[in-house]
């Protein structure tokens, strides 16, 4: 498997008025093509700081970015960064949001047929003329997915994609999220505090420590998809990562 | 049903006040302060004659003309002082210094400047309602959520579809807001502008009906037109913020 990302001393701090606060603490890692990788840590460690140097949004301090093998500076097309919050233009229609980062596409015909091949994948077909505001929660990330997918990006950075959804409804976008993924192949790199969703998703999950964060433990998951949430071994991973967090778990 | 009740303390209100009017004006028998009806009348003659219709045309007339002129400038200088900081640095404190003159003030200027023809007051409007729209549309920039420009970052989109599918949309409510003030303002300053030397407008039938034989009657009935007017105008530019495009801002 080639190496997609190369990850190598990442280090970022922020100056604020108490003086200087460290969040990341030398991060290395690799992430192999289509690899899924999930990033579990405790809330405020610097996941989301860690994410947005991978995905080229804010330089490092020290420390260096590859993909592909050349220097990451700035965030390009080739890896789309789907966050918490949405980054769903309200202003656009479902079609123009998916047809809004089809840039290389020159036909708007073929623009369109684009947009609704995605939003057919997610599940939104019937609902291309509709604004964001008049959708729910859920179908507003698969619009955010569709809107990612149709530019065929490399890379997927998900932080947090589903913690704003219910619970109910967060499972069913993983379970299309692994559909997809059977598709279409992308590298992910996925940011969540949800050690379950981590297990269920990734091939590999890595945990971070509180900050200035750095990988404290990485966790293979073998069990081929899809997979069972119920079962010993993905509980037995489940309280082994959960142990690593600091968390004992109850039973 | 529901909306009668709810505009039915409004309309009371005004029927009540049109009432006391007329009791007052009767039983002070005043000679010169005119009953509602002489003011229907007086309302009614100005109809017939045409001249109703020649006073609204000119105010709309430079209202129109000193607002869009307005608008063709704030835009775009709304626009570049929001994304340019070095711009903003540059402009504002001029802007907020010009801001709180009254345009009444700009008068003797306006004069000066552009004799007492059309050009005066349509450069009153233009003063009046340049600034408000200017604010806005540069506030309406500086709130657009970062995640928005992130991810237009992140799609690697063109300066110009940046500025027509995100800036742009993102601020146009804002830009409606200031549209909304800077008509409103611009209708108020219209009638004072046309106190000072024109031959027509609803500022001037005013001035006119009280220094040629005290027709009190006409002067209540350009008040009442300048404020149904004005009322109306708002109405329209509330019709904008129905757009499917902006309704996002104003939903929640």
């Amino acid at each position: 498997m080639p190496i997609k990302i190369d990850l190598a001393g990442l280090r970022k701090s922020f100056s604020t008025d108490k003086g200087t606060l460290a969040v990341v603490d030398d991060v290395s890692f690799q992430v192999g093509d289509g690899e899924f990788i999930a990033i579990v840590g405790p809330s405020g460690c610097g996941k989301s700081t860690l994410m947005r140097m991978i995905a080229g949004f804010i330089p490092p301090d020290s420390g260096r970015v590859l993909i592909d093998g050349a220097v990451r500076t700035q965030p390009g097309p080739q890896g789309i960064l789907i966050s918490q919050h949405g980054s769903v233009f309200p202003w656009l229609t479902v079609q123009e949001n998916l047809m809004f980062g089809l840039n290389t596409v020159e036909s708007t015909s073929e623009k369109i047929a684009i947009a609704n091949h995605y939003a057919n994948i997610v599940g939104l077909k019937g609902f291309e003329g509709a604004y964001p505001h008049e959708l729910s929660g859920g179908m507003l990330k698969r619009v955010e997915i569709a809107r990612a997918l149709a530019v065929k990006p490399a890379i997927l950075y998900m932080d947090e994609p589903f913690s704003a959804l219910d619970a109910l409804m967060s499972l069913r976008m993983r379970n299309e999220l692994l559909k997809i993924l059977g598709q279409e192949r992308h590298t992910v790199l996925l940011i969540t505090h949800d050690v379950e969703e981590a297990i269920h998703l990734a091939d590999r999950v890595m945990v971070l420590s509180p900050r200035p964060t750095r990988i404290q433990a990485t966790f293979d998951v073998k069990m081929p998809h899809p997979r069972k949430l119920t079962s010993p071994e993905v509980q037995q991973l489940r309280q082994a990562i959960l142990k690593e967090l600091g968390v004992e778990a109850e039973d | 049903m529901s909306r009668l009740r709810q505009f039915l303390p409004g309309i009371a209100i005004i029927v009540l006040l049109i009432a006391a009017w007329w009791l007052i004006v009767t039983t002070t028998r005043s000679v010169i302060f005119p009953t509602p009806w002489r003011v229907v009348t007086g309302t009614v003659e100005l109809i017939r004659d045409g001249t109703l219709w020649m006073h609204i045309g000119a105010s709309l007339g430079r209202v129109g003309a000193g607002f869009f002129l307005a608008l063709a400038v704030a835009l775009p200088l709304g626009l570049w002082m929001g994304w340019q900081r070095g711009a903003y640095d540059t402009l504002n404190p001029l802007f907020q210094i010009l801001r709180p003159i009254s345009p009444i003030a700009w008068i003797p200027i306006a004069i000066l400047w552009f004799g007492v023809g059309n050009a005066s007051p349509i450069y009153l409007i233009f003063i009046s309602s340049v600034f408000p729209m200017v604010v806005q549309t540069v506030a309406g920039v500086h709130t657009i959520e970062k995640r928005y420009l992130r991810a237009a970052e992140n799609f690697g989109v063109s300066r110009y579809k940046l500025f027509t599918q995100v800036v742009i949309p993102a601020v146009l409510p804002q830009i409606i807001v200031g549209m909304r003030i800077g008509l409103g303002v611009a209708w108020l300053v219209v009638v004072a502008a046309e106190m000072i030397a024109l031959r027509s407008g609803l500022g001037y039938l005013i001035i006119d009906s009280r220094n040629a034989g005290n027709r009190y009657d006409l002067v209540i009935a350009g008040m009442i037109i300048i404020g149904l007017i004005g009322l109306l105008l708002d109405g329209l530019m509330r019709l904008l913020e129905g757009l499917k495009m902006v309704r996002w801002r104003y939903a929640h």
